[in-house]
């Protein structure tokens, strides 16, 4: 059974980044940000899958489990960042002065 | 074009409405339950794109776990009116651009690329393969990675504990200035 060309997938993953970059760059929410670093991580992820099924190769497969390990790791430390912010400050605002 | 074909742009037409849906609410806990539609979706391709066991990882550690996260955190927050100004035209603007040009260059870049043309051919590698694989080829990078998570916890536990940030009423002006924030 044949799926679609690698380019779709990277069309796709793109777009999925593309997204991510948006929210992080213009949404005025630490945690908006957050959540658009997550969508960026993702679409790196589906970037590997495919290439793991094009080259038919495991190593995609295995820079996925490290992305997933690295995502767990950033967004435990940026959540207690931010509470640690809004503690100091009161707010989740990026252009808060502490 | 086949079932899997037909598969494929359904799934990916989910993840990308999800996700444009999510990145553009008001309401963060409406946000993060888009997400988690999305995170399916991206599970669902992984499955169709031959790793089930990373489909599963997907659905146990973002689906489950990170958003899990998210949503504590911002029901532990109180924010209400935040975002409620318009977002200025000079901040997001320049990112509309740029996200153009770069959509605008990663098409050109894909049609130009002769080889990814052709259909992938289906498959699957089983979990068995996978871990086998992963456990003799990156020993060391999943040390490591274990390592990044024992970090990551002795840092939750520094910054977050008691000392971290104001300890115990966020509202009342506590000024002490913490050695910790580095």
């Amino acid at each position: 059974m044949m799926i679609v060309p690698y380019s779709h997938i990277l069309l796709l993953s793109s777009i999925l980044f593309l997204m991510g970059m948006f929210c992080t760059v213009a949404r005025r929410n630490l945690i908006m940000m957050l959540l658009g670093l997550e969508i960026m991580l993702n679409a790196a992820a589906i970037a590997f899958v495919g290439a793991a099924l094009r080259w038919q190769h495991l190593d995609g497969q295995a820079i996925v489990l490290f992305i997933l390990a690295v995502a767990a790791a950033e967004v435990s430390i940026g959540l207690v960042l931010i509470v640690f912010v809004y503690r100091k400050t009161g707010s989740v605002d990026p252009e808060i002065r502490l | 074009m086949t079932v899997h074909g037909i598969i494929f742009y359904l799934i990916s037409a989910l993840i990308l409405v999800a996700t444009g849906l999510a990145v553009t609410r008001k309401n963060m806990v409406h946000a993060v339950v888009y997400l988690v539609f999305s995170f399916f979706g991206s599970a669902l391709l992984f499955y169709l794109l031959g790793a089930p066991l990373l489909a599963a990882l997907e659905v146990i550690v973002y689906a489950g776990a990170i958003m899990i996260l998210f949503l504590f955190i911002i029901m532990m927050l109180k924010m209400e009116g935040l975002e409620n100004r318009v977002l200025p035209l000079g901040q997001w603007l320049p990112a509309a651009g740029l996200g153009a040009v770069y959509l605008a260059v990663i098409v050109l870049m894909t049609r130009a690329d002769r080889g990814g043309q052709e259909p992938l051919e289906a498959m699957m590698a089983l979990p068995r393969e996978f871990g086998k694989y992963t456990f003799t080829h990156h020993w060391l990078s999943i040390e490591i990675a274990s390592l990044l998570l024992l970090i990551a916890l002795f840092g939750v536990v520094h910054l977050g504990g008691v000392g971290g940030g104001r300890p115990v009423e966020p509202e009342t002006g506590a000024k002490e200035e913490e050695a910790g924030a580095g």
